[in-house]
């Protein structure tokens, strides 16, 4: 019961979906990457909530959107550990930790500045090195793109 | 490697590149030899280079092959604005296999994905130069007998030179010992070191050429080219940092040979010429027998027994 009263610091929602276990620190990014600024239907959040398994967290609540996977693809890659919960008639039908692709395509830009993919129409290419980190090996100019310099298209 | 291109060192087992030094020795043997008659090699040389650009052009002649191409992106339809795409798409339909080099860092990955024939990649800005580092490795092994178990020291602009960073992932294969010798703003970048330390190899770094000159069998120098640098004081700072002379040699192993890509600007003096332990020119002829058996390995042709 007690649980459930925590989900509900930020209104529940009919149908939809919760971006669960965000750090504190991303949420705005989160947000702008799905271009939830955007968003013509009720979204709502809360941040600097507390967490058990990452101390401060940050939720998003958004109605009547049921995230694509490039969609989960770029909220893996802004916030690994995150969890995405899916709400169908007020009801957790689905509740799954997000996962990050062996193989990530345009979604963010390659570092290097001399890399064919900031200089020509190619599309971005990234292998995923290190699960934990998140550092991605670019398949063109072989560059390492850490995620504190993850600029996202 | 046939019908394969050959874009970065890393996509090839060391059998691969062993089976290819081995094809370059039959070569030196006989290398004029016209078992690539039939075909036609592009070389697309959007950056300026004599030694790459020339040895393969000589190794795709003596083989009998045609050469068409260009040495300087201003002459073709890239001064127009044409994406690389599209001179790719091109050339394509005219030759049977696209040497290119290019300052965009990618270009040839890029390059072999757009094209239906086998690119090879001839420099692609400061990320690879595979060409070389099979040459490279024809060179240690010739001079030194074999390839394994080498301390080999790399020395000068180890952040920009792709030379450096595509013989340091091959050296890998073979448990070298690495000793990096370069000023702390030309460091080895992380992401070269990575192999390294994926293999748990040994490596030092230095500032001070002569902390390791008397421990290594190669002596691998490089010119800290003026081309990479964005800010121009940045590189005066550095280009006076390492300068080869004679006597600087006097106490290394009597097996020690000194390898250099070249061009070479003042990092090598001149008095180093004559030295026996200086490989570097002849280093370069074997530019000529690896760039042959590249071609036709790609190409699918056998050498001619002598």
């Amino acid at each position: 019961m007690s649980e459930k009263r925590k989900e509900l610091v930020v209104s529940a929602i009919e149908n939809g979906t919760v971006i669960d276990h965000i750090p504190s620190d991303k949420l705005f990014l989160v947000i702008k990457i799905l271009g939830l600024d955007n968003f013509n239907k009720p979204v709502t959040f809360g941040s600097n909530l507390e967490s058990k398994k990452i101390g401060q967290k940050g939720i998003i609540k958004v109605q009547g959107k049921f995230f694509q996977d490039h969609e989960i693809r770029k909220i893996a890659l802004a916030a690994p550990k995150a969890t995405l919960i899916t709400i169908k008639n007020y009801e957790v039908v689905d509740k799954r930790r997000v996962e990050l692709p062996d193989h990530i395509i345009g979604i963010v830009k390659c570092v290097n500045p001399k890399c064919i993919t900031n200089n020509q129409n190619v599309t971005q290419r990234f292998n995923l090195l290190d699960k934990d980190d998140v550092k991605l090996h670019c398949h063109y100019c072989e560059k390492i793109t850490k995620k504190e310099n993850f600029e996202f298209l | 490697m046939e019908n394969r291109s050959l874009i970065s060192i890393n996509d090839h087992t060391p059998e691969e590149l062993i089976k290819i030094l081995d094809l370059a020795e039959k070569f030196e043997e006989k290398p004029k030899q016209k078992i690539l008659s039939d075909y036609v090699v592009a070389t697309l040389f959007f950056e300026p280079s004599t030694r790459t650009r020339l040895s393969f052009e000589s190794a795709a002649n003596q083989l009998g092959a045609r050469v068409i191409g260009f040495s300087d992106a201003s002459n073709s339809s890239v001064q127009k604005g044409e994406s690389l795409k599209d001179t790719i798409l091109t050339v394509n339909q005219y030759s049977d296999i696209i040497i290119m080099r290019h300052p965009i860092e990618g270009s040839a990955r890029f390059a072999s994905e757009v094209a239906s024939i086998p690119v090879v990649n001839a420099g692609d800005g400061a990320n690879q130069h595979p060409t070389q580092c099979l040459l490279d490795l024809y060179s240690i092994r010739k001079t030194q007998g074999k390839l394994d178990n080498l301390n080999i020291a790399l020395v000068g602009d180890l952040k920009y030179g792709r030379t450096v960073h595509s013989l340091t992932e091959a050296m890998c294969h073979f448990n070298a010992t690495f000793h990096l010798v370069s000023p702390t703003e030309l460091k080895l970048p992380s992401s070269v070191k990575r192999f390294i330390k994926e293999k748990n190899l040994e490596y030092h770094q230095y500032t001070d050429l002569m902390e390791c000159i008397d421990k290594v069998d190669i002596l691998y120098m490089t010119r800290i080219q003026r081309e990479r640098f964005s800010d121009p004081i940045e590189y005066e700072k550095v280009k006076n940092y390492y300068i080869l002379k004679n006597k600087m040699l006097e106490n290394t192993k009597p097996n020690l040979r000194i390898l250099h890509p070249l061009p070479r600007v003042n990092e090598i003096n001149e008095d180093v010429d004559n030295n026996p332990k200086a490989y570097y020119f002849q280093q370069a002829l074997n530019g000529v027998f690896v760039r042959q058996a590249i071609l036709a390995s790609i190409l699918g042709a056998d050498p001619v027994n002598k």
